[in-house]
């Protein structure tokens, strides 16, 4: 069955724009034809007015080049203009004669210029400004003459006449409204922005109409006269006094129209065949003139075009920019205010600074800012989300830096979360709790809050917006710890890097002399820095320091994670995720045994036993030992896997043997610890089925070897993994990766992952190391297998001696 | 009233480390060992909400619960500030090397 037909009239930003969306969610669905007026590709249109000021070029602001068009199969019929639309016939019929069927139809004519209803409208030099015709003649004209006049002194007439001026033509604009930008401005803003445009040459008559465009001797126009009798040489006259919605076509076919093509929510016609996006669209009562809204629109009709039938446009609030550079200029929403509404205005002409707030029922409803627009994105956002503002009210005016934080990359989301927010996800505290602990209890650090309110203290995700909070709160009083200086626990007033850095210099070896030689606080320090500082000690030291099982977390002194309810879970290794009917018998029999209640596969290619008591752990453990099987350190800061796809080995794409290679490493690594746990995957080619993008090594398989990719993380916070390079042979992906993971070892933080590792020393660091320096690389990795030569399964040794007493209760003698 | 019982040698129970003692009739109860061989006795369920006490890190005078982390005082069973709650705590003797349980 051949696919159904779609044919686009109009290749300009909304039309294009729709497709794209299409083509993201249903990609093979039609065969699209689209069909321009204009002889060039999609291109920015907004971007016209740089263009016409000589800042960018036209090359630069084409959006999609030909080979988009061809890449995805679409016909393009540029410079035809269609001039009838069929819908009995269901066809399109182009000046040219050509014809096109469809099956759906998507008119996005865009709008054209007003051209006001003058004697010598017509005449050669005068252009509305609308396409990159209008442009080039333009920019034409201001190569061959000298006089223009602009009729209109709203936004486009501005930068028209910005942009002319700027090619050295001597401009007048003509504006028959009392200030520029009456629509967006108030008088005086306008009269500031009129100022500041005279500086830059630019001459206003204002409150004035045209009566007529007078012809010169060549043909062309040569004056413009005005209703006053004034008249003023003009060579060109570009007429910016509005757009009209472009929906002849459509009404001659019968489609509904007024003021535009009358479309519905789901952006369709009166004729369910044929949808309709962009300039020439009326959306309840409204035609957009901006791309905001349009590509709002495209994304609506797209989704109705796939068939999904699930969204709705229901209109948009809008904002824009003057785009006249070196002049800052931004409105939102209803500007102009109105009966029922107030106004909060700061007027600073010395200063060149306007700004003007409409507010409503407590609510933000338009804003204009001039001169100084940093908040202009900040206050489209309260309008948009229709916050109630009463309660910033008082230093709304002065933007988010005076109501939200003390400046945390400028990003504060605290301000504009209300009371009842949920903030910590995992201890289910709102904002208003948040700020109860803060005021009631006078707390004043990230630790105070997250102890007092457990915002913060699971997961860790939220620790940014609580530290926004406190700092709106407790305001000046507040002084950011970066993580460099942070003292790694109460215990010290040390941070990390210079607990790790002593450890190395003064050649500690044990917890005590730490503890001494650092002058600890506390006799023996607590559960946050004694497991950081037992990790460095052996990390530093592997021959030396012996490890203290008292200061490492339950999990990793039992050898298996511990649950709500006390009991353990035991997670075999199964190494590259392979494993045998033996092994999977083993595990049977031991399930079936100690009546574990729950087997459940884990998101890491092995299986889990869930459940067990801890006294019941050396038995299973002993019975998967004698099947050959050991530890998967499911508990540790540690390796814990190394996921494989099937690779070469079976797979038809397969360029590398992934399982060979993931098996290997994980061999090589095996009874690894470090600064937090690891993970790794080999995909046998760039489908990338083990999803190495996300892990603290991954490992791709190509024709020519393999790309290793280095501080994924899939878990709290995405992050996908930075390419550090390519390499040929097996032997490399072992040396490059354990390098990387030794430099990690040694210079990692405690409960580092490898990406924030990566965030804070910087790729271009690792790579002069583990890259770039080849007898430093072969140094990192010999010391990685030096410390791993003593690997031993922790199942195996716990089982026996004075190790396996943590296992067996004491009983109360009779 | 209490009645003391025989419960193992010092040197069974891990230096800032636990044992669990089970038969009781008070249910299972967490021996603890601080740095300094004092020994002090805990009901095994944490005040929160009823984590394994003797499975945490002990440090100082504390345990802190491996569930979430909460700190509670060895000698007392009182969670430390800002956390509210409190466990029952046992009476313990250390004699010649041998440790006795109030139970
Ligand atoms: C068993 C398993 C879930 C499952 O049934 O699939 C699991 C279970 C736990 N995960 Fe996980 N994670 C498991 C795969 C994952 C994965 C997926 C993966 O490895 O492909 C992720 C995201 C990938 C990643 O780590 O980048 C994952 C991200 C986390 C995180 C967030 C780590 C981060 O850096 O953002 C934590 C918290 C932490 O480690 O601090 C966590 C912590 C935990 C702990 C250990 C929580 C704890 O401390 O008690 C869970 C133990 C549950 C229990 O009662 O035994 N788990 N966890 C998976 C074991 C895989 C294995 O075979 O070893
Ligand atoms: C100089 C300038 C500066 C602007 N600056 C901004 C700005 O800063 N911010 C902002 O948001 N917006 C700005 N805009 C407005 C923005 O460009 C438009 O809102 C947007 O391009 C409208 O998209 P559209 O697809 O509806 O129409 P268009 O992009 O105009 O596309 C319509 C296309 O359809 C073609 N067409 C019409 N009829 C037919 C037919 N019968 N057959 C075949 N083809 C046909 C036309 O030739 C045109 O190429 C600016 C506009 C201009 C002109
Ligand atoms: S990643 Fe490649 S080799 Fe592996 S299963 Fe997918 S397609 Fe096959
Ligand atoms: S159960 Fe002990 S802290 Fe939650």
């Amino acid at each position: 069955m051949s696919k159904p037909r779609l044919v686009v009239i109009g290749n300009g930003m909304a039309g294009v724009r729709t497709i794209e969306e299409l083509l993201k969610i249903r990609p093979d669905h039609y065969r699209i034809t689209i069909f321009g007026a204009e002889p060039h590709p999609n291109y920015n249109r907004i971007l016209l007015s740089p263009v016409l000021a000589g800042e960018m070029s036209t090359q630069e602001i084409v959006l999609n080049e030909l080979d988009w068009y061809r890449d995805n199969g679409i016909e393009l019929h540029t410079g035809r203009q269609i001039v009838t639309i069929d819908r009995v016939a269901r066809k399109v019929i182009a000046d040219d004669g050509f014809a096109a069927e469809y099956d759906r139809l998507l008119i996005a004519t865009g709008s054209t210029p007003f051209m006001l209803p003058v004697p010598g409208n017509d005449l050669p030099g005068v252009v509305g400004y609308r396409d990159l015709k209008d442009t080039d003649e333009m920019i034409d004209a201001a190569r061959r003459y000298s006089h223009a006049v602009v009729i209109g002194g709203g936004l486009l007439g501005l930068e028209a006449a910005n942009g002319l001026k700027l090619r050295g033509m001597d401009v007048t604009v003509v504006h028959l409204g009392a200030w520029l930008l009456e629509r967006q401005l108030d008088e005086r803003a306008g009269r500031m922005l009129q100022k500041s445009l005279e500086e830059r040459g630019l001459k206003f008559l204002l409150e004035k109409q045209t009566e007529a465009l007078i012809k010169g001797e060549s043909g062309r126009v040569a004056a413009i006269r005005l209703q006053d009798g004034v008249q003023l040489a003009a060579d060109l006259v570009v007429m910016a006094a509005g757009i009209r919605p472009n929906y002849a076509l459509a009404e001659a076919a019968g489609i509904y129209c007024k003021r535009g093509i009358v479309v519905n929510d789901t952006m369709q016609t009166y004729d369910p065949k044929v949808y309709a996006v962009g300039e020439c669209v009326s959306h309840r009562g409204i035609a957009y003139g901006l791309v905001a809204p349009l590509f709002e629109q495209a994304k609506v009709a797209a989704n109705h075009l796939a068939d999904y039938g699930i969204a709705r446009y229901t209109g948009s609030v809008t904002s824009t920019k003057l785009k006249v550079t070196g002049i800052d200029l931004f409105s939102a929403g209803e500007y102009m205010g109105g009966q029922d509404a107030e106004e909060i205005v700061l007027n600073d002409p010395a200063g060149g600074v306007y700004k003007k707030l409409v507010i409503r029922d407590d609510k933000l409803i338009g804003s204009v800012l001039y001169g100084d627009t940093a908040d202009g994105p900040w206050y489209f956002q309260l309008l948009k989300d229709r916050r109630d503002i009463h309660d910033i009210r008082d230093s709304l005016i002065f933007g988010q830096s005076l109501v939200g934080d003390v400046g945390h990359a400028g990003n504060s989301r605290a301000a504009g979360l209300a009371e009842s927010a949920e903030v910590c996800g995992c201890n289910g505290v709102s904002k208003g709790t948040i700020i109860k602990g803060i005021k009631e209890n006078g707390l004043f650090t990230l630790d105070e809050v997250k102890r007092h309110t457990k915002a913060a203290s699971s997961c860790g995700s939220c620790a940014g917006l609580v530290e926004q909070i406190l700092a709106s709160t407790i305001g000046g009083a507040y002084t950011p710890a970066s993580s460099d200086t942070k003292p790694v626990c109460a215990c010290t007033e040390l941070p990390h890097k210079l607990v790790r850095e002593t450890i190395r210099d003064q050649h500690l070896t044990s917890k005590e002399a730490v503890f001494a030689f650092m002058e600890w606080k506390t006799p023996d320090g607590c559960e946050k820095c004694r497991p950081a500082v037992n990790y460095y000690l052996i990390s530093t030291w592997p021959d030396e320091a012996r490890d203290d099982p008292q200061s490492r977390f339950i999990n990793e002194r039992a050898h298996a994670n511990i649950q709500k309810d006390g009991t353990f879970s035991v997670v075999p290794r199964m190494w590259g995720g392979l494993t045998t009917p033996a092994e999977l018998r083993a595990i049977a029999d031991a399930a079936e045994k100690y009546q574990v209640p729950t087997v459940k596969l884990t998101g890491g290619q092995r299986i889990d036993l869930l459940g067990i008591r801890k006294e019941d752990l050396p038995r299973i453990w002993a019975d998967l030992n004698a099947a050959g099987m050991v530890s998967g350190h499911a508990y540790g800061k540690s390796i814990r896997t190394v996921k494989t796809c099937v690779g070469a080995e079976h797979c038809r794409f397969g360029t590398q043997m992934a399982m060979d290679m993931g098996i290997k490493l994980e061999r090589m690594l095996f009874d690894m610890y470090a600064p937090h746990k690891v993970k790794l995957a080999v995909s046998g080619c760039p489908r990338n089925c083990a999803e190495a993008g996300i892990k603290d090594v991954g490992v791709i398989g190509v024709d020519s070897g393999y790309e290793l990719y280095v501080g994924g993380n899939g878990g709290i916070k995405t992050e996908v993994a930075q390419f550090l390079c390519k390499v040929k042979h097996d032997e490399e992906v072992m040396a490059y990766s354990g390098a990387f993971l030794q430099l990690y070892r040694e210079e990692g933080w405690y409960l580092e992952r490898t990406c924030h590792f990566l965030a804070r020393v910087g790729l271009d660091y690792v790579k002069r190391r583990v890259v770039a320096d080849d007898p430093g690389r072969q140094a990192l990795h010999a010391r990685l297998l030096d410390s791993l030569k003593n690997a031993r399964d922790p199942w195996q040794t716990s089982r026996t001696g004075d190790a396996v007493r943590q296992f067996v209760p004491l009983r109360v003698e009779a | 009233m209490s009645n003391w019982k025989r419960i193992c040698q010092l040197d069974e129970i891990p230096r800032l480390g636990s044992r669990v003692v089970q038969g009781t009739k008070s249910g299972d109860i967490a021996l603890f060992r601080t740095a300094a061989d004092q020994v002090f006795a805990l009901h095994d369920k944490c005040p929160h909400k009823s984590g394994p006490l003797s499975q945490g890190i002990v440090h100082g005078e504390r345990v802190s619960c491996p569930l979430h982390g909460w700190n509670i005082r060895l000698d007392d069973g009182q969670a430390v500030a800002p956390d509210v709650g409190s466990c029952r705590s046992f009476a313990v003797s250390v004699r010649d090397g041998e440790v006795f349980l109030a139970v």
